[in-house]
């Protein structure tokens, strides 16, 4: 472990410094630690992302997260636009799963002006938004095997399934990822029937592609050598930090919005949430294997029992939406964790304030308290199993 | 065994390997730009303007009202008024828009012009292949290029044109019931009032009325 007071100060320069790092003398141990910038173009960063890292040898003692390159000032134009114009920059948030981040801002501006949204959207929404978790969790695994040195084969795999999932988003929205569906009581158009029975022919294939998957890495011996007793999140930690989602539960912490706060109708689903035991690496990329093959469960019970009916709130308004003054937060079990959406209206046709609080960013916090006393590579796949995109960390 | 799960993955490497030869959901990639998978048909990018019949500037369904434009995310669209009135689809004079330009390469394809827009003049493109060498007039879109036709419009999203039509229609018809009634009271009321018929005739001709679209 560094002493804080080893930091940039104390350290002195040994020799000449190399082209992305510097030496700094450790004072207790008297080895020589070298400074090394992991990114900000890094392909395991997933993004424009830079670690600040310390080593001693190829032990990690210290550890920054740098973030803000992909910083877009979002917040701030949220402020700036109308309600329903801040609706399309949500899906550049987490660009992965767009139709997630459309629902949670539609239900934060939803409890600000008291909107009903109507049953049939409430079914749509859900099918989405598990379609959502599915084809991002599959392609958080890859990803992360694709960290793990297995350039291709689990992610592409990963890629097939989710090009289907995004075939339907396309058929249904419009866009395959800047999906901007969601509309403030209810959804923009209303799902055929063609294509409620698209997505129950791609649901009834999932289980197979999960079997696939699951043949294909969990007991594979590499990986349970890279990702076992790797980058331990304890739980105290994790509560402490404010970790939330596959992360939080995969140190065993049971907490899952859908069952806390029971938005929307998930009280009707009947599923289970995973819990992982030692929060490490393989916990994390496992609780993503399980969690996917629960949100198939809770889609197949709502594509049974999906109504008719609108699926827009007939009094609710296009233009000239102006909620009344008060504030919401709106906050719903995204992929990757608690996405919140905080608004505070003036009675304007633009909120008063705007902040997001995004899973990834809160998750990224403790990636120091994870990585300490473990290689460079590991750091990698540590970062991998965090599951962060950094449209949302940064804004 | 050590190596089990490997051997595990292995075998479902060579699954799927094999199987790509025999079936098409092992296959799932395609040649692109020899091969194109077929279009979906709610898919939207880029937004353009619906004109009625075969002249673009007679039929142009939009009446410079600037909704677009304030409602617009990112501001892409310019628009300027024209000074003269045309008639538009129901024989309404209206102003048109003079100037009507996108910079798509600002456009971020969120669709709310078209959900905003009142009069069905502005709706979603499926063109992709938009490549140009001139970064900032190549990409900048005037009315000349964004002018497209209604029958084009049926081809890429034909559901959904035929719904528009029908709105349209169905105004139309409303419109010309309106002025048949008050034309029908204005002739009522000229016969009631013998004298003054010799004065000014009521006006009962709306003018010249133009074709809604290719549906019908």
């Amino acid at each position: 472990m560094t002493n804080p007071a080893t930091e940039y100060a104390v350290g002195q320069r040994v020799g000449d410094a190399r082209l992305d790092g510097r030496m700094v003398v450790d004072p207790d141990s008297g080895t020589d630690l070298l400074e090394v910038a992991m990114g900000p173009h890094h392909p395991s960063t997933h993004g424009v992302f830079r670690m600040d890292v310390a080593l001693d040898g190829e032990r990690i003692t210290r550890l920054k997260p740098v973030f803000g390159y992909l910083h877009r000032n979002h917040e701030k134009l949220g402020e700036g636009h109308t309600y329903l114009a801040s609706m399309p920059y949500t899906d550049r948030l987490d660009y992965i799963c767009s139709l997630t981040n459309n629902w949670a801002y539609a239900l934060a501006v939803e409890k600000l002006a008291g909107q009903e949204v109507p049953e049939r959207a409430e079914y749509l929404r859900v099918i989405v938004g598990e379609l959502t978790r599915v084809q991002n969790h599959a392609l958080s695994v890859g990803f992360l095997i694709q960290d793990m040195g297995a350039s291709g084969t689990p992610l592409m795999y990963a890629f097939r399934e989710r090009e289907k999932i995004l075939d339907l988003f396309e058929a249904l929205t419009g866009s395959r990822m800047m999906c901007n569906y969601m509309r403030f009581g209810g959804c923009r158009v209303d799902a055929t029937s063609e294509w409620l029975d698209e997505v129950r022919k791609v649901v009834a294939g999932l289980p197979q592609f999960a079997d696939e998957f699951e043949q294909l890495l969990c007991t594979n011996e590499i990986l349970m050598a890279r990702t076992q007793g790797v980058g331990v999140l304890r739980p105290e930690v994790a509560v402490s930090a404010g970790v939330t989602g596959p992360a939080l539960r995969a140190s065993g912490v049971i907490y899952d919005i859908r069952k806390v706060d029971r938005y929307s109708i998930y009280d009707r689903f009947k599923f289970k949430v995973p819990l992982g035991e030692h929060g490490d690496v393989y916990d994390r990329f496992m609780i993503r294997l399980l969690e996917l093959r629960e949100s198939i469960k809770i889609l197949e019970q709502a594509l049974k029992e999906i109504p008719g009916g609108p699926v827009m709130d007939p009094k609710a308004k296009i233009r000239n939406f102006r909620p009344k003054a008060g504030e919401a937060y709106g906050r719903i079990e995204a992929p990757k964790g608690e996405l919140g959406f905080y608004l505070i209206s003036d009675g304007g046709p633009n909120p008063y304030r705007y902040r997001v609080r995004p899973p990834s960013f809160v998750n990224l916090t403790i990636l120091e308290d994870m990585c300490l006393g473990h290689n460079v590579a590991d750091v990698v796949l540590i970062l991998g199993s965090v599951d962060i995109v950094l449209g949302e960390v940064d804004r | 065994m050590l190596g089990e799960g490997i051997l595990k993955g292995l075998a479902e490497t060579a699954k799927n390997f094999a199987g790509s030869y025999v079936s098409k959901e092992r296959l799932t990639t395609v040649q692109y730009p020899e091969e194109r998978i077929a279009p979906i048909e709610a898919t939207r990018d880029f937004p353009f303007l619906v004109y009625d019949g075969e002249d673009w500037q007679a039929g142009l369904r939009c009446v410079a009202c600037q909704i677009c434009e304030k409602e617009c995310p990112p501001k892409c669209i310019y628009i300027e008024k024209s000074k003269d009135k045309k008639p538009d689809y129901v024989g309404k004079p209206q102003i048109y828009p003079a100037r009507f330009d996108i910079d798509i390469s600002v456009c971020m394809s969120c669709q709310i012009c078209v959900e905003v827009c009142p009069f069905e003049a502005i709706k979603m493109d499926t063109v992709f292949e938009l490549a140009t060498e001139d970064r900032f007039g190549g990409l900048l879109l005037d009315r000349s290029k964004l002018a497209k036709s209604n029958e084009y419009y049926h081809t890429i999203h034909p559901t959904e044109a035929a719904e528009v039509d029908a709105r349209l229609a169905e105004e139309k018809a409303k419109v010309e019931a309106k002025a048949r009634a008050a034309a029908e009271a204005a002739a009522a009321k000229a016969a009631a009032a013998p004298a003054a018929a010799a004065g000014a005739p009521a006006k009962t001709e709306p003018p010249a009325v133009k074709p809604a679209g290719g549906a019908e």
